[in-house]
C-alpha cells in the first residue's frame, strides 16, 4: 500500500472580481511508496507547487481523494490532521521565508514539539542539538535569529525541523533551487543520507531535472496541471517518450555537451502555457513540433507503454517518439563519456 | 581591448570598519568576446559588473581603475556616465521589472532611451522601438509596443528589456544573471537570442552568473571570483573542462550531477562562502579546500600563469588530474 496517495485530484482557484476560474491541477494521480522517492518535474505555472500543497493538505482539493497510509484524509479538518502531520512534513524552497524571522533557532526547533503537545522538558535541548548535528550543524548558536545564517545553513535547519517528529515522508518543494551551486550538492547529499539512515519517503518537486534524476526512484512530469509522463528514473532519463519531457531533458545537457560545436537542443517555441487559457486536445500541442489534427482535437490519456511501466500521455507515443527519446537520453550520457 | 580593469577594489563602511567586498582584481575584456564572471553569493561579481557601468552603490568606496574604451569609468561624474549607458553600455538584469517602468507602455520606454540620447526624434524613435522589439523576436511587435509591462508575459518582458538595453546601439552588454529566474525551456530561447544578437550587432558581452550550464554554452573566457578575489581566469574550455583551481573544480562537479551515478554522494565542497568582513587569512578558499596545506592558511597565493590560465592557488590541480577529478 502506498504511503501517500493522490487519486485523481483537481484544484480550481476561482478568481475574484468575476475573473475566470483557473484549474491549477487537473485530475492527477500519484502514489509514493514507503522508502521511495518520487520526483515531480515541471516548469513555472504547471501546478507542481499546488500539487505539493494538496498533498500536504495545506489547501483542499476541489475534486479527488488524498490518502495517507490507506486512510482517506480528504475531508480531515486540521484537528484530525494533526496526528497525520507528525508523519508528513514539508521543506520549502526559501528557508528564510519559511522560518519565522523573529524566532531564535531554538524556538524554531521546539515549535513542532509544542504544536504536537510533546513535553520533552530537560530532554528538549539535547534533542534539538541531536537533530541539528544530524544535519551537519554541530556547533551553531541556537539563540541566533534565522537572518544570521547563510541560505545553506537555513535549509539544513528547515530539514532538521522537518525531521523533529520523525516523519515517514517529507514533501520538498524546490529544496535546492534558491541555493548557490556548491551548497546545492551538499543539500542533495544530506537528503540522500537521511533516506539511507531513516528509510523515509520523499516527494521532491523541482524544475531541476538533474537533481530529480539523481535522487528519484520514479519521476512524474507535469505540464499545465496534468501528468504527461511517468516512469522509473532510468526510463525517464534514458528514454523519455513525451515530446515535452524530451525538450526538458535536451534543454539542460551536460557541460561537456554544451561546449561541443554543432550540438543542438530541441527548442520549444512560444511562451509557457497559461493555466487560465488551456488549449484544446493535448495541452502541449501549441508548442509541439509533432502536433497534428488529432492532437488539437482529442485529449491524450495517460497510458502504459507496451512492455514497460512507463506511462505517457501522447497520441504519438511510442511509435513516433521512441527514437528521439533514445537520442536525447544517449546525448546526455554518451556525450558526457566522450568528453 | 574594450575594457581594462586594474587593481579594482570596492567596499563599504560599516560601524566604523572598512569592509572590502572586491579586493584588488585585474582583468581585460577583448572586443567581441563573451566574458563570463562566475561567482556565488557574496563573491562580488555583481558589484564588479555594476561598477563597470558606473552603477556602484553611492555609499561604496572604490579604488583602482576601470577603463572602458580608454575612458576611466571610476569617479566619473554621473552626468557623463549616463551619456554612456545606452549608446555605449547596455545592461540587463535578472528581473525585467526592475528596469521596466510599470506605468509606461513598453514601446515608449524604448523610444525614450533614443530621444534622451538625442539619437532620434519622437516619431522616428517610436518606429525604431517597434523595429527593436521585432529584432528580439517578439511576435506582433506593434501590439507589444503599446502594452504595459504587466500586460505581457514574463518571457516577453525579458525580451523587451533586452530591446531597451540594445536600442541605442551599445558595443558592450552587461548581463547580470539574465536567465536565473527563467524556466529551462525559456532559458534556452534566451541564450539563443543573445547569441544571435551578439553576432548581428557585433556586441561584446560580460555575463555575470552562477549557472554553469549557461556559462558552458556562451563563454569565450571565464573569470572565477571567490570572496572578492580572482581564483582563476582563462579560456572557457580549459576552465570548464580542466579546472586548475580547486574551487572551480568544485563548482564544475556541482554542475555535473548527471555524471554521478544516481543516488550516490555528490562530490560537494564543505561549508559556505564567507560573508563580507569575514574573509579568512591566507587563501580565502582554504577552509573549504580539499587540497589545503599549511601555506594556504598563512600566505595569500599570488596570481600566476599556470598553463593557459592565470590563477591564485598554491596547489593547483594538474591538467591530467583535473579531468578525472571533474569526472569522479
Amino acid at each position: 500500500m502506498a504511503l501517500l496517495e493522490l487519486d485523481a485530484v483537481s484544484k480550481i482557484f476561482s478568481q475574484r472580481r468575476g475573473g475566470r476560474a483557473v484549474q491549477a491541477v487537473a485530475g492527477v494521480s500519484l502514489a509514493v511508496g514507503r522508502g521511495e522517492t518520487l520526483g515531480l518535474v515541471g516548469e513555472s505555472g504547471c501546478g507542481k507547487s499546488t500539487l505539493a500543497r494538496l498533498a500536504l493538505k495545506l489547501v483542499d482539493v476541489t475534486d479527488g481523494r488524498v490518502r495517507f497510509d490507506g486512510v482517506d484524509v480528504t475531508g480531515f479538518a486540521s484537528r484530525r490532521m494533526l496526528p497525520i502531520r507528525r508523519r508528513l512534513q514539508a521543506v520549502f524552497q526559501d528557508p528564510l521565508a519559511s522560518l519565522n524571522a523573529r524566532m531564535t533557532i531554538a524556538e524554531v526547533m521546539r515549535e513542532p514539539f509544542d504544536t504536537h503537545g510533546l513535553k520533552l522538558g530537560a530532554g528538549l535541548e539535547p534533542r534539538i542539538r541531536e537533530l541539528l548535528s544530524f544535519v551537519g550543524l554541530e556547533n551553531i548558536d541556537i539563540q541566533k535569529l534565522p537572518g544570521q545564517f547563510s541560505g545553506g545553513q537555513l535549509q539544513r535547519i528547515a530539514i532538521a525541523r522537518a525531521l523533529a517528529l520523525e516523519p515517514e515522508i517529507i514533501v520538498a518543494d524546490e529544496p535546492t533551487s534558491a541555493l548557490d551551486p556548491s551548497i546545492q550538492a551538499q543539500i542533495v547529499n544530506l537528503m540522500l543520507q537521511i533516506q539511507r539512515k531513516r528509510g523515509i519517503s520523499y516527494l521532491i518537486i523541482s524544475h531541476d531535472l538533474d537533481v530529480i534524476g539523481h535522487v528519484a526512484d520514479r519521476i512524474a512530469v507535469m505540464y499545465l496541471g496534468t501528468i504527461i509522463e511517468q516512469g522509473t528514473a532510468d526510463e525517464i532519463m534514458q528514454r523519455p517518450l513525451h515530446p515535452y519531457t524530451q525538450a526538458l531533458l535536451s534543454a539542460a545537457p551536460t557541460l561537456a555537451a554544451r561546449r561541443q560545436v554543432g550540438w543542438k537542443r530541441i527548442m520549444l517555441t512560444g511562451d509557457p502555457p497559461n493555466p487560465a487559457d488551456v488549449p484544446s486536445g493535448c495541452r502541449f500541442h501549441p508548442r509541439c513540433h509533432l502536433a497534428r489534427d488529432i492532437c488539437r482535437e482529442k485529449v491524450p490519456p495517460l497510458r502504459a507503454m507496451p512492455g514497460t511501466g512507463q506511462m505517457v500521455a501522447c497520441h504519438l507515443a511510442p511509435e513516433e517518439t521512441a527514437r528521439a527519446g533514445g537520442e536525447v537520453g544517449r546525448a546526455r550520457r554518451g556525450l558526457a563519456v566522450a568528453s | 581591448m574594450i575594457l581594462s580593469v586594474r587593481d579594482f577594489a570596492i567596499g563599504f563602511q560599516r560601524e566604523g570598519q572598512n569592509l572590502v567586498a572586491v579586493d584588488g582584481i585585474s582583468f581585460d575584456v577583448e572586443a567581441g568576446e563573451t566574458f563570463v564572471i562566475i561567482g556565488e553569493s557574496g563573491s562580488g561579481k555583481s558589484l564588479t559588473g555594476m561598477s563597470i557601468a558606473g552603477l556602484q552603490p553611492p555609499t561604496a568606496f572604490v579604488s583602482g581603475s576601470i577603463r572602458f574604451k580608454d575612458r576611466e569609468m571610476l569617479k566619473r561624474p554621473d552626468a557623463e556616465l549616463r551619456k554612456l549607458r545606452g549608446p555605449e553600455i547596455g545592461l540587463i538584469y535578472q528581473d525585467p521589472l526592475s528596469s521596466l517602468n510599470p506605468v509606461w507602455p513598453v514601446g515608449d520606454q524604448i523610444a525614450e532611451t533614443l530621444v534622451a540620447h538625442g539619437l532620434a526624434g519622437r516619431a522616428e524613435a517610436r518606429k525604431r522601438a517597434v523595429e527593436m522589439l521585432e529584432r528580439v523576436r517578439i511576435p506582433d511587435p506593434r501590439r507589444v509596443a503599446s502594452a504595459y509591462p504587466h500586460e505581457i508575459s514574463g518571457g516577453m518582458r525579458q525580451r523587451a528589456m533586452i530591446a531597451m538595453a540594445l536600442a541605442a546601439g551599445p558595443s558592450l552588454l552587461i548581463a547580470d544573471e539574465p536567465t536565473t529566474a527563467l524556466d529551462v525551456t525559456i532559458k534556452a530561447q534566451m541564450l539563443e537570442l543573445l547569441a544571435e544578437l551578439k553576432h548581428e550587432m557585433a556586441l561584446t558581452i560580460i555575463l555575470i552568473t552562477h549557472d554553469m550550464g549557461v556559462v558552458a554554452e556562451v563563454a569565450d573566457r571565464i573569470l572565477v571570483l571567490y570572496a572578492g578575489r580572482i581564483a582563476e581566469v582563462g579560456p572557457a574550455d580549459s576552465i570548464m573542462l580542466q579546472p586548475s583551481h580547486p574551487y572551480t573544480a568544485a563548482l564544475m562537479t556541482s554542475a555535473m550531477i548527471s555524471q554521478t551515478p544516481a543516488k550516490q554522494e555528490l562530490n560537494a565542497i564543505v561549508g559556505g562562502a564567507p560573508g563580507l568582513g569575514a574573509f579568512p587569512a591566507g587563501c580565502r578558499f582554504h577552509p573549504r579546500c580539499p587540497r589545503a596545506q599549511n601555506d594556504c592558511k598563512a600566505v595569500e597565493p599570488p596570481r600566476r600563469k599556470f598553463g593557459v590560465v592565470e590563477l591564485a592557488c598554491h596547489h593547483p590541480i594538474e591538467a591530467a588530474m583535473s579531468l578525472t577529478a571533474a569526472r569522479s
